[in-house]
C-alpha cells in the first residue's frame, strides 16, 4: 500500500503559523477607554527605560484567530475522540462536569492572597481533598502544592534530604530500579544526590539481593512505583520496606501507578513514607497536551514536620463549626516550591471527581481498571498478536502490562515503531513505545478504566490485522502512517539543526 | 458501575472467561493479604453529578472573589479580563484531552502552538530561545538558578530583594539539592541597590537574579547591573512581568541571559494561584541546558512543514540523572491561552494595553498619595503596580475597605518586615476610574478611623 | 546513509565499541559501525577541549542521536591535540564514514603500553558475536 492518492484536508493545507496569516493594522483587542488624563508617556516613563522596536506579535482580527486555532486543533488526535492506552500516563476520561465547576467565579475568580477569613470555600475544598489523599494513601499529613508529579517526586527527596540533615546524618545516594520512569533519577541530581540503580529480579519485582548490598548507611531514600513500570505488584514490598528502613532511608512512592490500587491497598501500609499523586492520571484532570497537572504529596509522621509552607489547617470554632486557615510557622518546613498554594483549578476537578465517586467508586475503578487490563492482554496473547508481541513477564498483570516486539522485529521484518505508526492509521493513539528501557522493543498499554469491551475487542483486531498486514508486506507499516496531518517527520534534521520559533522579515 | 464506567454483568462474566480467572477479587492475587484494605475507605459516599454540583456551588459561594469585590491585589497575578474566545479554543477536546505530543504525527496541532507559543515568548522577551511552558513564575526562577548551575558550577546565587518573596523561598528550598546558597541584595530607594550589588557579585556567583517591575512595582534599570554580573561571568537571570515588557527594554536587549516569568496575565484566570504557567527564555548558548519540552520545525516524508519535539535529549526520559531538569508534565494548556492571548492583544493593542496600565496606575498612585495619612513607598516609575505606606495598621484599614466591597492591596509586613506599614496596590485594565475613585474614597476614611483613637475603638 | 558494516583489520578495538588507530606517538580515536548503527543518526558531538586529558576507559565526550546519549569512551590515555570540527559541523559523518572522515579526536598518548589490553579485529567481531 502506497501513500492514498487523494490527501486528507488536514494533509493538503499549507501549514502556516498566525504570523503568516497577520497583516499590518489587523487587530482583535480594543481597548476600554483609559478614563483617566492622557499624560504623555515620557513623563511615565524615562526614555531610557522605554522598549524602542515593538514585539513583533500577530496582527489578526478575532475570526481570524479563532479559525486558525480551530484548524489547527483538527490536526491534533485526543482522548475523546478514541483510545489512547499510553501507558504510564492513565489516560482516563475527563468528565464534563469538572469544567463546570472549576469554572464558576468563586473559584475561578479567587485571587491566591485573598485573606483566607474571605476563602473559607477554597480552603476548606483542599482541607478536604488532603483528608481523601491522606485515606487513599495511607499517609496522614499532605501538600497540595507541587505543580506536577516530578515536581511532587523533588519535594518528596528535599524532604528526605531535610530529615536526614535535621538528624546530623550525612547520606549521598539515593536507590532507584533499573526500571525506574525517567524523572526519578533526573529528581535525584536536582536534589543533590547520586543515583544508585538496583536491579529487577527475573519475576520482574526488586532483586531483594541486589538492594540489600546497595541499601547502606549513604542511602538516603529509595525510590520505587508499586505496581511498577511493567505493570506487576511486588509482593515482596514489606520486605523492601525492612530492608530501607533498616538502613535508615526512607521510602518513596512513585504515585503514576496509583491507578491500580485505590481502594485495594495502600502504599502507607505498605511502608512508604512519601508518596506523590499525580492528580492529571488518576484523578481525571485533563492532560492538556502537556499539562497543567499537579503532584500533590502525602507523608509520615517523622516527615510531616519538613513539610512545605503554607499548610492548610482546621480550627473547630467551639459552636461545631470550623475554620480554614493558611499556616506558615512551620520552624523545621524545607520551605515553598512554588508561588502561591498551588494549582487549586486541579484541585476543584479532583476534589469533584472523589466526591463523585465516593469510596466505593474510587475502589470501582481501580478494579476495573486492572480487569480491562487483563482482559486486553488476554486478547493480545490470542494466535496471530500473542507468538509476535508476548508479555514480558507472566499472563497476568495489574492496570498496564508490556509486550516486547523484538519476536515481532525478527519474525515479521517491523519493530515496535512501525506497529504504533500503523496503528495511527487505524484512528487509535497507541501504547507507550520503548518504555520500560529493559524490554527490548517495548510496548507499555494502560487501557484504564473507561473503556467499554467493545474498544478493547476492536483495539486487539486492529492489532492483530497489522500484524497479518505485516506478514504479507512489511513495508505498509514501515512506512506508515499514511491518513495523518503529517507523516513520519525527520526529527534528526531538527535536533541537528533547531529551528524553534517562526523567523520574520528583519 | 459508575457513570464513568460500563462493566455489565455480562460483559463480566465474558471477560473473566477470557482471562480464565473467577473473579475480580483473583487479579489481584499478588497483594499479600496483609497489605489488603479490610474496609472501605473513609471516603464520603459517591454523589449525582447534580449533588456535587451543588456542594462545589456551595463552597465558590463562600470565597470572595474578584467577582463580589473590587479588587486591588496583585504580588504577581492579577485581576486581567480573559477574553471569551480563550475559554471556546481552550474548551475543545483537540486542545483540552490529548497527553504530550510522543506520536508528533497526530500532534501537529499541539506542536504547533507550542512553537507559535515560543516565538511569542521569543518576540516578547528579545531573547532567541524560548522552551514550551514550566509551571510558573517563581519555580521557573528556580529553574533558572538550576540552568546557571549547569552552566558554570558556581556556589552562589544573587538574588534582589526586589524579587517576589516566593521566587526568593523556593530558590532557598531549592538551594541545598544544587549545592548553592542564596545571597540577597538589598534594596534602596524602591530599587536594587547597584553598590551592593557591585559589592557582592565575584567569581563564586553563578546567577544575579533580578524582577522587572520589581516586587513593589518599581521598574528597575536592568543593564547596569547586567553588566556589574557579567564583568565576573555571572549569568544574569530576570523575572518580568511579560504584559510591561511591551514598552519596556525587552531583557535580551539589557543583558539578561534567562528571562522568565509568571504568565497569568496572559489570558489565564486567577484560580486561587493555579493552573498558570511559567514562561524561559534565553540566549542561544544555552539551549541545550534548557529545561522543558521544546517544538522544533521539521519536514515529513513527503516534504510537508510538520513539528516535532526537539533536542530531546536534555530531557528527562532519555538523558534521566543527566538531564538539564526533571519535568515531564508543564502546563501547555495555559500556554495555548498565553499565545491565544497575545495574538488577541497583537503588536499595537499590547502597547495600548500597557499604557493604560501605566496611566491607570499613575493616577491611582497620585489619587491614594493625596489622601492624609497615605506616601509613596518609594516614587520609583510604575507600569500597573505601586506600594503605599501607611499612618495606620494596615491589617485593619484592609478590613475596613472589604466591608464596603473593596480590597485595596495586599499587606507588605509580612514578607517585608521593614516596611509594616506597607500596602501594595495592583492596578489591571478591568479596575475602571470610578473603581479607582472608590477605592481612594474608602482607603481615605478607613486610614482616618484607625487614625483616629475614638473612631479605632468602634472596631469590631 | 550508513556505512556498511566493517571493521579495520589495522585498528585496535575497546569494549565500549571505540577504535584507535596508532600513529607514531599519537593516536586517532573513534566509534565503532557497531555503536554508530546502535546509537542511531547522529545529531551532536560534545567534545573534550583541546590541551585536555584523558584517561584510558573513561569517558571523554558525547554524542547524541535523536533519542539516545552515548558517552565516548577513551581506549587508552593521552592529550588531546586535536578535535575534529567536521563532526561538530556535520555529526551524521560519524554514520557515513566512521573510521576515516568520522574520527573524534587525535590525542598524543601518555602510556602506549595501553594498546596492548585492546582487542584486534577477529577479537572484537568474535566479541559482537557474543553480545
Amino acid at each position: 500500500m502506497s501513500a492514498p492518492a487523494v490527501q486528507t484536508p488536514q494533509q493538503r493545507e499549507e501549514v502556516l503559523t498566525i504570523w503568516q496569516r497577520s497583516r499590518p493594522g489587523r487587530r482583535a483587542f480594543t481597548a476600554p477607554g483609559a478614563g483617566v488624563p492622557e499624560r504623555p508617556i515620557d513623563e511615565l516613563l524615562p526614555a531610557r527605560l522605554r522598549r524602542e522596536a515593538p514585539a513583533e506579535l500577530p496582527e489578526v482580527s478575532e475570526p481570524e484567530i479563532v479559525r486558525h486555532y480551530n484548524r489547527l486543533s483538527k490536526r491534533n488526535f485526543d482522548l475523546d475522540t478514541g483510545f489512547y492506552p499510553l501507558g504510564s500516563c492513565t489516560m482516563k476520561h475527563n468528565p464534563k462536569l469538572h469544567e463546570r465547576v472549576a469554572a464558576l467565579p468563586g473559584h475561578a475568580r479567587l485571587h491566591p492572597l485573598q485573606h483566607p477569613r474571605r476563602a473559607q470555600g477554597a480552603l476548606e475544598l483542599m482541607w478536604r481533598l488532603e483528608r481523601a489523599l491522606a485515606e487513599v494513601a495511607g499517609l496522614p499529613h499532605v501538600s497540595l502544592q507541587p505543580s506536577a508529579g516530578s515536581h511532587g517526586e523533588l519535594a518528596g527527596v528535599l524532604l528526605t534530604r531535610a530529615y536526614h540533615a535535621d538528624r546530623g546524618d550525612e547520606r549521598t545516594t539515593v536507590l532507584t530500579p533499573d526500571t525506574a520512569h525517567g524523572t526519578n533519577p533526573a529528581t535525584v541530581t536536582m536534589a543533590g544526590y547520586e543515583v544508585v540503580k538496583v536491579g529487577t529480579a527475573p519475576d520482574g519485582g526488586v532483586d531483594l539481593d541486589d538492594l540489600r548490598r546497595k541499601a547502606d548507611e549513604r542511602t538516603a531514600c529509595l525510590m520505587l512505583t508499586n505496581p511498577n513500570t511493567l505493570g506487576l505488584f511486588d509482593p515482596n514490598i514489606e520486605e523492601i520496606a525492612r530492608i530501607v528502613h533498616d538502613a535508615g532511608a526512607t521510602l518513596y512512592y512513585d504515585g503514576a501507578n496509583l491507578n491500580a490500587i485505590m481502594g485495594v491497598t495502600r502504599p502507607g501500609d505498605m511502608g512508604f513514607d512519601i508518596v506523590h499523586f499525580n492528580l492529571h492520571k488518576s484523578f481525571t484532570q485533563p492532560h492538556g497536551g502537556g499539562g497543567p497537572g499537579a503532584g500533590p504529596i502525602a507523608v509520615s509522621d517523622r516527615i510531616e514536620p519538613y513539610l512545605m509552607v503554607p499548610r492548610v489547617v482546621r480550627r473547630e470554632d467551639g459552636d461545631g463549626g470550623a475554620e480554614y486557615d493558611l499556616d506558615a510557622d512551620r520552624p523545621k518546613s524545607i520551605g515553598r516550591l512554588r508561588g502561591f498554594q498551588g494549582n487549586y483549578g486541579v484541585f476543584v476537578r479532583s476534589y469533584a471527581y472523589i466526591r463523585s465517586l465516593g469510596a466505593e467508586g474510587l475502589r470501582e475503578a481501580s478494579e476495573v481498571a486492572v480487569l480491562n487490563a487483563n482482559y486486553l492482554l488476554a486478547l493480545l496473547r490470542r494466535p496471530g498478536v500473542g507468538e509476535h508481541l508476548p508479555p514480558a513477564f507472566g499472563e497476568r498483570c495489574m492496570h498496564e502490562f508490556v509486550l516486547s516486539g523484538a519476536p515481532m522485529k525478527r519474525e515479521l521484518g517491523i519493530r515496535t515503531v512501525d506497529l504504533a505508526k500503523r496503528l495511527l492509521d487505524f484512528g487509535y493513539h497507541p501504547p507507550t513505545v520503548y518504555f520500560p528501557l529493559l524490554v527490548e522493543e517495548a510496548l507499555l498499554v494502560e487501557p484504564t478504566e473507561t473503556e467499554t469491551r467493545e474498544t478493547l475487542e476492536a483495539f486487539a483486531d486492529a492489532v492483530a490485522a497489522i500484524l497479518a498486514e505485516a506478514a504479507e508486506d512489511p513495508e505498509v507499516a514501515r512506512n506508515a502512517p499514511y491518513t495523518t496531518p503529517a507523516r513520519r517527520l525527520d526529527e534528526a534534521a531538527a535536533a541537528r539543526n533547531p529551528v524553534v520559533r517562526q523567523p520574520l522579515p528583519a | 458501575m459508575s457513570r464513568y464506567t460500563s462493566v455489565t454483568p455480562d460483559d463480566l462474566r465474558a471477560m473473566l472467561a477470557e482471562i480464565g480467572v473467577g473473579s475480580v477479587d483473583d487479579l489481584f492475587a499478588a497483594v499479600p493479604a496483609g497489605l489488603r484494605l479490610d474496609r472501605p475507605l473513609d471516603l464520603p459516599a459517591g454523589m449525582a453529578e447534580q449533588e456535587v454540583y451543588g456542594h462545589l456551588r456551595d463552597l465558590a459561594a463562600r470565597n470572595v472573589s474578584a467577582e463580589d469585590e473590587i479588587s486591588f491585589l496583585g504580588a504577581g497575578m492579577y485581576d486581567t479580563y480573559v477574553p471569551a474566545l480563550i475559554d471556546s479554543i481552550l474548551q475543545r477536546s483537540e486542545f483540552l484531552t490529548p497527553y504530550t505530543p510522543y506520536q508528533p504525527e497526530i500532534s501537529q496541532g499541539g506542536l504547533q502552538v507550542m512553537f507559535e507559543y515560543q516565538t511569542a515568548i521569543s518576540e516578547l522577551t528579545g531573547l532567541p530561545v524560548s522552551n514550551a511552558s514550566l509551571y510558573e513564575g517563581p519555580s521557573a526562577v528556580g529553574s533558572a538558578a538550576y540552568l546557571a548551575k549547569l552552566a558554570n558550577g558556581r556556589p552562589e546565587v544573587l538574588v534582589s530583594r526586589g524579587v517576589h518573596p516566593h521566587s526568593r523561598g523556593t530558590l532557598r528550598t531549592l538551594a541545598p539539592g544544587y549545592g548553592q546558597r542564596v545571597v540577597e541584595v538589598p534594596l534602596g530607594d524602591g530599587v536594587t541597590d547597584a553598590a551592593e550589588l557591585a559589592a557582592r557579585v565575584g567569581p563564586d556567583t553563578a546567577a544575579v537574579v533580578l524582577q522587572q517591575p520589581n516586587f513593589l512595582g518599581a521598574v528597575e534599570d536592568v543593564e547596569p547591573l547586567a553588566e556589574a554580573a557579567h564583568a565576573h561571568g555571572a549569568l544574569v537571570v530576570c523575572a518580568c512581568d511579560p504584559v510591561p515588557l511591551a514598552i519596556l527594554r525587552p531583557p535580551g536587549e539589557v543583558g539578561v541571559d534567562v528571562a522568565v516569568g509568571e504568565g497569568q496575565t496572559l489570558g489565564n484566570r486567577l484560580d486561587y494561584g493555579g493552573p498558570s504557567f511559567g514562561f524561559l527564555a534565553a540566549t542561544e548558548a544555552h539551549i541545550r541546558r534548557m529545561p522543558g519540552r521544546i517544538a522544533g520545525e521539521t519536514r515529513d516524508l513527503d516534504g510537508r512543514r510538520g513539528f516535532v519535539l526537539t533536542l530531546q535529549t536534555r530531557e528527562q526520559h532519555i538523558r534521566r540523572e543527566k538531564a538539564t531538569h526533571n519535568i515531564c508534565t508543564a502546563q501547555v494548556l495555559n500556554a495555548l491561552a498565553g499565545v491565544i492571548y497575545l495574538s488577541w492583544l497583537g503588536k499595537r493593542g499590547i502597547v495600548e494595553l500597557a499604557e493604560l496600565l501605566l496611566r491607570r496606575a499613575d493616577y491611582a498612585r497620585r489619587a491614594l498619595t493625596a489622601l492624609p495619612g497615605v506616601r509613596p513607598l518609594h516614587e520609583q516609575p510604575v507600569v500597573r503596580e505601586f506600594a503605599l505606606a501607611l499612618d495606620a495598621p494596615v491589617g485593619a484599614v484592609i478590613e475596613r475597605c472589604a466591608a464596603e466591597g473593596v480590597c485595596p492591596g495586599h499587606p507588605l509586613g509580612g514578607d517585608y518586615p521593614e516596611h509594616p506599614d506597607g500596602l501594595l496596590v495592583a492596578v489591571t485594565e478591568r479596575r475602571t476610574r470610578a473603581d479607582i475613585d472608590r477605592l481612594a474614597d474608602a482607603l481615605g476614611r478607613a486610614v482616618a478611623a484607625e487614625r483616629d483613637p475614638a473612631l479605632a475603638g468602634a472596631r469590631a | 546513509m550508513a556505512a556498511e558494516e566493517s571493521y579495520p583489520p589495522d585498528l585496535r578495538y575497546h569494549p565500549e565499541h571505540d577504535w584507535v588507530r596508532v600513529e607514531g606517538e599519537e593516536a586517532v580515536f573513534g566509534i565503532t559501525w557497531y555503536a554508530q548503527d546502535a546509537l542511531g543518526e547522529v545529531v551532536y558531538y560534545d567534545p573534550p577541549e583541546v590541551g585536555a586529558t584523558v584517561a584510558k576507559d573513561r569517558s571523554y565526550g558525547e554524542l547524541e542521536s535523536v533519542k539516545a546519549v552515548s558517552d565516548i569512551y577513551a581506549p587508552a590515555s593521552g592529550e588531546v591535540v586535536a578535535v575534529n570540527q567536521a563532526v561538530r559541523d556535520r555529526p551524521e559523518v560519524v554514520n557515513e564514514d566512521p573510521y576515516g572522515e568520522g574520527w573524534l579526536i587525535r590525542v598524543r598518548l601518555s602510556d602506549p603500553s595501553e594498546l596492548e589490553s585492546l582487542m584486534d579485529e577477529p577479537a572484537y567481531r568474535e566479541y559482537l558475536a557474543g553480545l
